[in-house]
């Protein structure tokens, strides 16, 4: 337990166990930061593999089994396991932060969420060592993937199960935390923009991810246990599948760009020095964008032949979400115009976001015209397009963010030189790469092609796509690099690191004490930590309450027990339809296994623990010296 | 954490919400039901795109098969253990913890019972050939009748834990979110069937 004021220094056991049990949200967000990290590696190698194939026409490099392997292991896990966990990462460290709360409202499931994740992250994975990896694209259409030999396919679907219902979990803890948890004073239109997005995002996973769920629940007990739901001799209908995922696919997409967009939100006023521009606005905007993705989905599937009336309602309700994004766009320049501009590494990323993401957003109204989309479909202008938007919104966002809160995450600093060196390299080799892609789409290269014909005039431009590939990964091995260096850079030991801050987080004292708050904050008005500074205020917050007593969770290693029986019983179903015999048991077993230790859960209290004001006083001493938190 | 003694005076009114970690379980059980309700209308649109679907020349149909009769009073069990756990809820707010466990039994009784039901009315259809692989009708039938009695295990699970941990111990502000929350998921179930029984027998065997 972590209540122990001065702590010694800890054996490796010790130091694991602390992680494998911990129920904090600030180590959870590291776990989140660091596992994130790993997938967008793996998943970054695949993607230069590709490239290395495309680089010349009538390549061998790869074959073709193990390119269509390659770009479905890419997708999923660029998505599902590299982008989603590293916002989740954020989400975790600094939400509770921002509203002034000690932990989320459930730090029990918040664990939970990660082992499920992670395990099913690691089951997905593991495909690659046991007879080959799913092969039908991240979007797995049925009439692909129901009869895709060998187990890639069920790997796909029980990996995905899991880490969803690990997703779907953190998704209702972060709604539940928003609404009950802020410190006094933190309305909701005083919530920062991050905070804001997380809710948005969170609701967003909240009704996005049961249709995956249903989804990938019939299209694993059609091809493990014999059902019908997508075999039309028998009835079934493979448009089905369609409908699901993209029903939670396309909002996916907003799950994952409304974060970005929040953290964007906060670093430009920031390095802007101005009051971000049109606040409600930009909480309006948010909702809805959030709103309008769901009522998109189809425009994935107008060459299905839904009908002109279909394309037509879905081509509009597309267009119309370009509204509130501009919003955004034009809100985000307002701030900058004017404002005493600081460059630091997280802005030179904002700075770069807003034209890439700009040009994404404008190809993707370009396909929201239905028929222009029957040309488009399936080229690599779709792979341009969405390319810009997630690289160029969500990662750079991602990278921004890494350097922004890498004080508050760690109390270590990344460095800002090596900082730049990456942003050039990197955001020069993502347009390199993507820009031309458009031109080979239009000029009618097929997406998802292993290699292609010489003197069609595609060489040029697949050559240079690869280079900026190339240059990609080496601006990711710098960032690696300077995570790397920030272990011996100086402890931060200050609060405020940027000297601008304006939203709670940058109020606490570095490094940030395990309950968070010593006292719960009064929030005064828009920006605490701006407002407090304007006003002379050295703590740079109010308080709510005196020093008292405070309540924490206790650690668990229950999570990753419930989530180790879900990871055994996904084995058993994976060998189920090779009729072995010791499938079903293992079944039960693995299920027995999560349901024994969801029963404990349930019989035994879990009251948390309180940290006395002698402690608190006690840990302060340690972490700030004497006088404590002044 | 020692546990504050109440008498039925100074129990508050809303005992489910009266601490911290009360009010993050409700909203946290009515923000689950929200996706939980999102996962059936997928369920539900699947079996109404492939009901009566099935291979060429199939004999099953929703009104061969379905009989009211058996649905009527499997949705009448249901129903009334959505009222024996109000009684419970009631007795909750009046600090009466006798009266909680005993209205949670009769709940779990009778939820027992429209499981025994659910069972046997499976059993019967696969014994005549209507088993979960014959045809994309049958599949989306079972699951989504299954998906849904497959809550109501984990309803009887939840609350029967629920019951023996608590049984001797009285109410507190620590188990009184947890009762709540349980009812609430109790209500959400019974809802569905509702919709069950409309969507599937219902309609099923009148058109």
């Amino acid at each position: 337990m972590s209540s122990v004021a001065v702590s010694k220094k800890k054996g490796f056991g010790a130091v694991l166990w602390d992680y494998l049990t911990t129920v904090d949200h600030k180590k959870l967000g590291v776990m989140y930061l660091f596992a994130g990290v790993l997938f967008f590696a793996i998943a970054g190698f695949e993607a230069l593999l590709m490239r290395i194939q495309l680089m010349v026409p009538n390549n061998d490099f790869i074959s073709a089994g193990l390119f269509n392997e390659l770009l479905t292991m890419h997708g999923t896990t660029m998505l599902f396991l590299a982008a989603t966990p590293l916002l989740f990462g954020f989400m975790n460290a600094i939400v509770p932060l921002q509203i002034g709360a000690r932990d989320v409202a459930f730090p029990f499931l918040n664990s939970l969420g990660f082992w499920l994740f992670f395990l099913g992250a690691l089951f997905l994975h593991l495909s690659f060592f046991m007879g080959g990896a799913p092969d039908a694209g991240w979007t797995s259409y049925a009439s692909l993937s129901l009869y895709s030999p060998g187990h890639g396919i069920d790997f796909y679907v029980l990996g995905l199960q899991i880490s969803g219902a690990g997703t779907l979990i953190s998704g209702i803890n972060f709604i539940v935390t928003i609404i009950t948890m802020r410190a006094p004073g933190m309305t909701f239109m005083r919530m920062p923009l991050f905070t804001w997005t997380t809710l948005i995002s969170s609701s967003l996973i909240l009704f996005a991810f049961p249709p995956l769920t249903v989804g990938l629940f019939f299209m694993l007990v059609d091809r493990m246990f014999g059902a019908n739901f997508f075999d039309h001799t028998m009835g079934g209908n493979t448009i089905i599948w369609e409908h699901l995922f993209w029903i939670f696919g396309h909002p996916e997409v907003y799950i994952l760009v409304l974060p970005a967009f929040g953290l964007f939100s906060e670093i430009i006023p920031v390095f802007a020095r101005k009051r971000l521009f049109g606040y409600s606005s930009m909480v309006f905007a948010t909702i809805l964008i959030g709103f309008l993705g769901f009522m998109v989905w189809a425009h994935h599937m107008f060459t299905v032949g839904m009908g002109p009336t279909a394309n037509a309602i879905f081509a509009i309700a597309t267009m119309a979400i370009a509204v509130p994004t501009g919003m955004k766009v034009f809100n985000w320049i307002l701030t900058i115009w004017g404002g005493s501009i600081k460059v630091t590494v997280p802005m030179i990323y904002a700075l770069g976001f807003i034209p890439s993401f700009v040009a994404g957003g404008v190809t993707g109204v370009m396909m929201a015209t239905a028929p222009l989309d029957y040309q488009l479909h399936d080229s690599y202008f779709i792979v341009a397009h969405f390319h810009y938007v997630i690289v160029g919104g969500i990662v750079t966002a991602i990278f921004a963010s890494m350097h922004y809160y890498w004080p508050i995450m760690f109390n270590r600093t990344l460095n800002e030189k090596l900082g730049f060196v990456t942003f050039w390299v990197f955001f020069i080799g993502f347009h390199l790469t993507f820009f031309l892609q458009h031109f080979l789409g239009l000029m009618g290269m097929p997406r998802r092609v292993f290699t292609f014909q010489a003197d069609q005039g595609w060489d040029l431009f697949n050559y240079i796509s690869s280079i900026g590939a190339i240059m990609m990964a080496i601006g990711v091995v710098l960032l690696v690099i300077n995570v790397l260096l920030s272990v011996k850079t100086p402890p931060v030991n200050r609060r405020d690191y940027w000297g601008d801050g304006r939203s709670l987080e940058w109020s606490i004292q570095l490094p940030v004490p395990f309950y968070n708050f010593k006292q719960t904050p009064l929030v005064r008005g828009f920006d605490p930590c701006w407002l407090e500074k304007q006003e002379g205020n050295k703590e740079m917050m109010t308080y709510a309450e005196p020093l008292g007593d405070i309540h924490m969770p206790n650690n668990s290693i229950l999570p990753l027990i419930m989530s180790i029986g879900l990871f055994i019983a996904a084995f058993g179903a994976l060998y189920h339809p090779d009729g072995v015999s010791w499938s079903v048991p293992v079944i039960v077993i693995g299920l027995g296994i999560t349901v024994l230790a969801m029963i404990t859960r349930s019989v035994k209290d879990d009251h948390g623990f309180h940290v006395h004001v002698e402690e608190v006083i006690a840990t302060e001493e340690h972490l700030y010296g004497k006088g404590g938190n002044k | 954490m020692e546990e504050t003694k109440f008498t039925p005076q100074t129990w508050p009114n809303h005992a489910e919400q009266a601490t911290a970690e009360g009010k993050n379980k409700f909203v946290g059980i009515w923000i689950f039901i929200c996706s939980d309700i999102v996962l059936f209308a997928s369920v539900f649109a699947t079996y109404l795109s492939l009901r009566n679907q099935g291979p060429a020349g199939m004999e099953f149909s929703t009104q061969s098969l379905f009989e009211l009769p058996l649905a009527f009073v499997m949705t009448m069990l249901l129903l009334t253990s959505s009222l024996t756990s109000v009684y419970a809820m009631y007795h909750m707010k009046n600090y009466n913890a006798k009266g909680v466990i005993t209205w949670m039994a009769i709940t779990v009784l009778l939820g027992l019972g429209f499981l025994g039901l659910e069972i046997y009315e499976f059993r019967h259809y696969v014994h005549i050939g209507f088993g979960y692989t014959q045809s994309a009708f049958s599949s989306a039938f079972f699951t989504l009748v299954g998906t849904h009695g497959l809550h109501v295990i984990i309803g009887l699970v939840w609350i029967t834990c629920l019951i023996f941990r608590n049984a001797k111990r009285g109410l507190s502000l620590y188990n009184a979110p947890k009762f709540y929350a349980a009812s609430i998921y109790w209500h959400f179930i019974d809802v569905v069937w509702v919709f069950i029984f409309t969507v599937v027998y219902l309609m099923g065997v009148l058109g």
